[in-house]
């Protein structure tokens, strides 16, 4: 993602109290908010109305649910192509148009282009990376998980 | 793995985009969904014991918050090792995902490691002080860096059936 694409938001310290602490853990509870309060010596309407303004401004995507996409069924594989810098943008556009692509990036390699297949039917990602490979003449490297180390993304700000 | 119940994929949908924010959020979801508040809890608890949700709290949208540059870096690291190597990469902090993949004709790279920083310099400045401290700078390494964000979608259920999908895994790769 290009740098200043985003707005920056400012945020003060207590923002960053919560933004550093509230990544997971949240009380399944019924005012897990107040709980949340207390162990941060604020009040429930202070962290509501700073969780709420961190919405509104963008510094969160949401407060919510992280989900574990393997574990709710389906396959999904890590795939690279190598394109020529003048079919870029067409063979984006046909990659982008499947269903089964969940996330396309462009980076800096001769390997530019990178995305995750995903799809209820395991049957599917051998299907798109033949299909892509037949519509667009370009070899696809497939790279699925051999092992997961780690994949819990907290940070800190 | 098992898939979600009926009644989890009903809650997950009514989640999925966040939570109320409200003083009894799971009660509002309770209405949503027209199930009790403690059925609601209950489903939500299990579908965390179940590793299908992650966890629940705050999803930073990282770039709005300065960490703007995101590199992977890639490792041809030798088999009788890769595993140990990336289980230490995977350990550290600076590394948001950490994978072992295959190599491919053209591609030599077996260990791969997200890191986030708010700037290339400062994700090139981690990847090297990361390969000294670990002992593993030996091993041929490149960090890519993503130029543009082509498509992202979430990891979404809908109430009647799934889709995968999925920004909401929480993939900033």
């Amino acid at each position: 993602m290009p740098r200043g694409e985003t707005a920056q938001v400012e945020i003060d310290d207590t923002d960053r109290l919560l933004l550093n602490n509230l990544q997971g853990g949240f009380p399944v509870t019924h005012r897990p908010f107040a709980q949340v309060a207390e162990q941060f010596g604020l009040s429930e309407d202070e962290v509501l109305t700073r969780l709420r303004r961190l919405v509104e401004t963008g510094a969160l995507s949401r407060f919510g649910t992280i989900l574990n996409a393997p574990q709710l069924g389906g396959e999904r594989t890590l795939a690279a192509m190598r394109v020529p810098a003048e079919r870029f943008e067409e063979v984006a556009a046909y990659v982008n148009g499947l269903d089964t692509i969940s996330h396309n990036y462009e980076r800096t390699h001769a390997f530019n282009m990178w995305f995750v297949i995903s799809s209820e039917d395991e049957a599917d990602i051998a299907r798109t990376i033949a299909q892509i490979e037949r519509e667009t003449g370009l070899e696809v490297i497939n790279l699925p998980t051999l092992e997961e180390y780690f994949v819990d993304i907290r940070f800190r700000f | 793995m098992a898939a979600l119940t009926d009644d989890q994929r009903e809650v997950l949908a009514a989640i999925q985009d966040g939570l109320p924010l409200e003083p009894e959020p799971y009660r509002i979801v309770a209405e949503r969904v027209g199930m009790s508040e403690e059925r609601v809890l209950a489903l939500i608890a299990s579908m965390l014991a179940e590793g299908k949700i992650k966890r629940i709290g705050a999803v930073p949208n990282h770039y709005a918050l300065g960490i703007t540059a995101n590199g992977m870096s890639v490792w041809d690291v030798p088999d009788a090792v890769a595993t140990e190597v990336g289980r230490k990469l995977g350990a550290r902090d600076e590394i948001t995902h950490c994978y072992k993949r295959p190599r491919q004709p053209g591609w030599p790279y077996n260990i791969f490691g997200m890191v986030h920083a708010r700037s290339r310099e400062e994700v090139v400045e981690t990847v090297e002080r990361i390969a000294h401290e670990l002992g593993i700078a030996q091993y041929p390494h490149d960090v890519l860096f993503s130029t543009r964000l082509l498509k992202k979608r979430g990891t979404r259920v809908r109430s009647s059936q799934f889709t995968v999908d999925s920004s909401q895994s929480g993939a900033s790769e």
